[in-house]
Order: structure tokens, then C-alpha cells, then sequence
């Protein structure tokens, strides 16, 4: 067993983990984070996207060894005081889910992407959504929903 | 799946390192970006006794500068790379080629260095290396480094030059600067391995091609670097005609792999199209 130190949603947390422990399975089941999904086990999907020190990645294919002294944020650290973030918001206005599975991850990629890319086209949000999957194929209302978001988060910087 | 047990070691310098790699043999298998060996392990296609997880020390981190050379720690992130100003002005086919691994996820945390040593003949970093006549250091016991030219450094399938208790540190380019370039890769789906893939890096004058280089991405068990059609290529009007009859060779002597993505014959012929897109846009054409 190896002890790690991780900052998940804004919480400390110190435990011992087996070396082989995924980060996605620590987050589920050694916080209880069921927020963040196991989608294809290979790598593929994105549904197990986190923010590993603000930039994404797949918890599936890091080792939560790999995580210690760093600070994670999962879908269930996304919402501040009970309110959604604009891009969760944008995902339910625009109806951007059809059974949802992919949602976590694609929203926690879609805000990576934007503060890469405030202002992305189409394209680029197409294209920086490769990593996930929808097997549901939305991808229609997903990318509507990034561009709502954007907008959002502009006129919000642009407000305050 | 969840990876066999392991005992895990995260040194934080080169040399503890490489003393890890001494105590443990060949119980022992190097973690760099873990993009690749991860999902190994969980499909439990290997089970290392020890895994040596590079990713704590910052020596193996960064690009810099060395007089006419890049110098890139194996441990940059493609996604360091892809910020690297000096990449995009000295290296550009390096840029290029790495925009197009896998999908921004997977940039974020695989290595340049990882994807070298762990010379999958699909991936996309051999070919630019190769093409750019990169130098790869490694370290070995007691201190000891040697330099490995590319062209020596893909020995087979998954095979480098990089040895038992050896870790590849550094990735030297010699400087490229103001060549054209780029990486044209054929894939069905979105961030999926290249079915085929050609890098090419051309330094033009007066829209004709003065220098060319071409890599060659799953057209054999290593990355190939396609020196006839470099030479056929100089002096060459950067015209579609001229490149098609200078590029139409490159599939000569290859040995290329036949899957469900297609058979060799395709691959051969995949090459030669690939190429001269690849050449053409290289040139600004």
C-alpha cells in the first residue's frame, strides 16, 4: 500500500491505496464519486473524464499513485453553492443527453476545451471532443451545447 | 480491468532511476506518460513486478535550447510540445505530427519519450524523429550516456536501442528552422492508430524544393525514412506533377503490415498518395 495526499473537489484527502488502484476507481470507490463513470475500460471514451491540476484526462488511465500531491476536479466539484456551471447548464438547456452516460466526461472535456479555446468554432469543438464518445450519437446537441456555454462564459467574463 | 499487483517506485532523479532499474531487472517496467502501458496492464498483457514511474522528476521535463539543436526531456507531454514555440519554429514537422496523436486527453498526459521507447510502428512520433534526424541520449549505469541516432534507434516491433537498466533521457533535433511541414495521416475514424502515415519536412527556395525530408508511419515493423524520394525530390518544382513522379517509388522496399484496416498492397499504395499530399502541402504548394 502507498499513501497519497489528493485535493478532490476542494477536499483534502490523505488514505492508503494499492499502487495498481485507477484514479477513477479510487474516485468511486475510496470517495464515493460515482459522479465520474467507467464508460469502455480502454482508454477510448472519455466518460471517466476528470481535471487532473486543471487540464483533462482520463482517470482511467492514470494510477491514483500518480495523483499524489496534485489536485483533481471531478463533475461533482463543477457546480459552486447548488448552482450549475454554465456548461452544465448549457448541456441541460440545449438538451445536449440522451441516456447521459457520456455527459460527465464530455462536460469536464468541453470546459477544458474552453479555457483553452474561448471562442471555439464548430470544428474545433468537434474536434476537441474527439476523446468522448456518445454511443448515443447527440453529438449534434453536444456541440450546441458548447457554443451556448461559450456565449455564456463570455458575457459572464465580459459582466463581471 | 483493474492491472495485477504491483510494487510501484517514483524516483526523482535520472540516476535513481537507473539504480531502480539495476535492483529490480527485468521485473521492473518503466511508467513514463502511461497512455500505452496503462492500458496494457489493465488488459493484463504484461505484469511488471515493479512499476518505475518517471513522472516525479523534473530533469526529464521541458524544451530547450542548444545551439543548433532542440533538446526535449523524454518526459514532455505531447501537450508541451504542441505549446513549445521553439517546436513550432525549429521542429516544425514535430508540431505537426504530434497535433494528430490520439485525442487531447491522451496529449495531456503521454510523453514524447514514452512514445519512442515504446516504438509502436502505428505511432505517430517515430516518422517526424526519424525524418528530422533526431539524436536520442540514454542513460545507463554508473552516470554513462550514449547518443543513438534515429536510423539506429528502431530496432523492431516495440524494440529500440534503448537496453536492459537503460532509460532514454533526452530527444536532440537538430534545427529545422523556416522548412515546411507536414504530417498526413490516414485513419478511418477519429483518433484512431495511422493506417498509414508520412511525414514530410521540406526547405524550399524560390518554389522549388532544396531539401527534403520523409518519414514513413506503419509501412513496416519500425518507422522508415524514405531517403530515395528525398533525393528525388531536390530541385523539383513544388508542382503536383513533379512530386507525383519524385514520390511514386516511396513505397519501394517497404514491408508493410496487412489488417482489417487493409492489406500491404493498399498500404503501398496508400503511401504513395499520402506522400505527395504530404510533400506538397510540406512546400506550401
Amino acid at each position: 500500500m502507498t499513501r497519497i495526499n489528493v485535493t478532490v473537489d476542494g477536499v483534502r484527502y490523505s488514505d492508503e491505496v494499492e499502487p495498481r488502484t485507477l484514479l477513477v476507481q479510487y474516485l468511486r470507490e475510496g470517495l464515493g464519486k460515482t459522479g465520474t463513470v467507467v464508460g469502455c475500460d480502454t482508454s477510448n471514451c472519455g466518460a471517466c473524464t476528470v481535471h487532473l491540476d486543471g487540464t483533462s484526462v482520463k482517470s482511467c488511465n492514470v494510477l491514483a499513485v500518480q495523483a499524489d500531491g496534485h489536485e483533481v476536479t471531478t463533475i461533482e466539484g463543477l457546480a459552486t453553492d447548488g448552482e450549475l456551471h454554465p456548461v452544465q447548464r448549457a448541456f441541460h438547456e440545449t438538451h445536449a443527453l440522451q441516456c447521459g452516460y457520456c455527459t460527465p466526461g464530455m462536460i469536464m472535456q468541453a470546459c477544458d476545451l474552453l479555457k483553452e479555446n474561448a471562442d471555439p468554432s464548430e470544428q474545433e469543438i468537434r474536434e476537441g471532443l474527439e476523446g468522448n464518445l456518445c454511443r448515443c450519437t447527440g453529438y449534434h446537441n453536444i456541440v450546441k451545447a458548447v457554443q451556448q456555454a461559450a456565449k455564456d462564459l463570455s458575457s459572464q467574463a465580459v459582466g463581471s | 480491468m483493474i492491472p495485477a499487483q504491483f510494487d510501484y517506485v517514483a524516483p526523482t532523479s535520472v540516476a535513481d532511476a537507473v539504480a531502480a532499474l539495476a535492483e529490480h531487472g527485468d521485473e521492473a517496467k518503466v511508467l513514463a506518460g502511461g497512455q500505452s502501458l496503462l492500458p496494457i496492464l489493465r488488459m493484463r498483457l504484461n505484469a511488471p513486478g515493479v512499476v518505475i514511474d518517471l513522472g516525479r522528476i523534473p530533469e526529464l521535463q521541458g524544451v530547450t535550447e542548444d545551439g543548433d539543436h532542440l533538446v526535449i526531456g523524454a518526459m514532455t507531454t505531447y501537450a508541451a510540445v504542441l505549446a513549445s514555440e521553439a517546436v513550432s519554429a525549429h521542429a516544425a514537422l514535430l508540431n505537426k505530427a504530434i497535433a494528430t496523436v490520439a485525442d487531447p486527453q491522451i496529449r495531456h498526459r503521454g510523453t514524447v519519450g514514452g512514445a519512442l521507447v515504446h516504438a509502436d510502428p502505428a505511432g505517430d512520433v517515430g516518422a517526424p524523429a526519424l525524418a528530422l534526424g533526431a539524436e536520442l541520449v540514454i542513460a545507463g549505469s554508473g552516470g554513462s550516456t550514449r547518443t543513438v541516432a534515429a536510423e539506429d534507434f528502431f530496432e523492431d516491433l516495440f524494440t529500440t536501442a534503448v537496453g536492459e537498466g537503460e532509460l532514454l533521457t533526452q530527444i536532440r533535433i537538430p534545427k529545422h528552422t523556416g522548412w515546411g511541414a507536414h504530417y498526413e495521416k490516414f485513419v478511418r475514424v477519429s483518433h484512431q492508430w495511422s493506417i498509414v502515415g508520412v511525414a514530410a519536412t521540406v526547405r524550399s527556395e524560390g518554389g522549388s524544393i532544396a531539401e527534403a525530408r520523409v518519414g514513413l508511419t506503419n509501412m513496416g515493423s519500425t518507422p522508415l525514412r524514405a531517403r530515395a524520394v528525398e533525393e528525388a525530390l531536390v530541385g523539383k518544382q513544388a508542382t503536383d506533377e513533379a512530386v507525383r513522379s519524385a514520390v511514386a517509388s516511396v513505397a519501394e522496399g517497404t514491408n508493410p503490415p496487412s489488417d482489417l484496416n487493409g492489406d500491404a498492397d493498399y498500404r503501398k499504395h496508400l503511401a504513395t498518395v499520402l506522400t505527395r499530399r504530404a510533400v506538397l502541402a510540406a512546400a506550401g504548394a
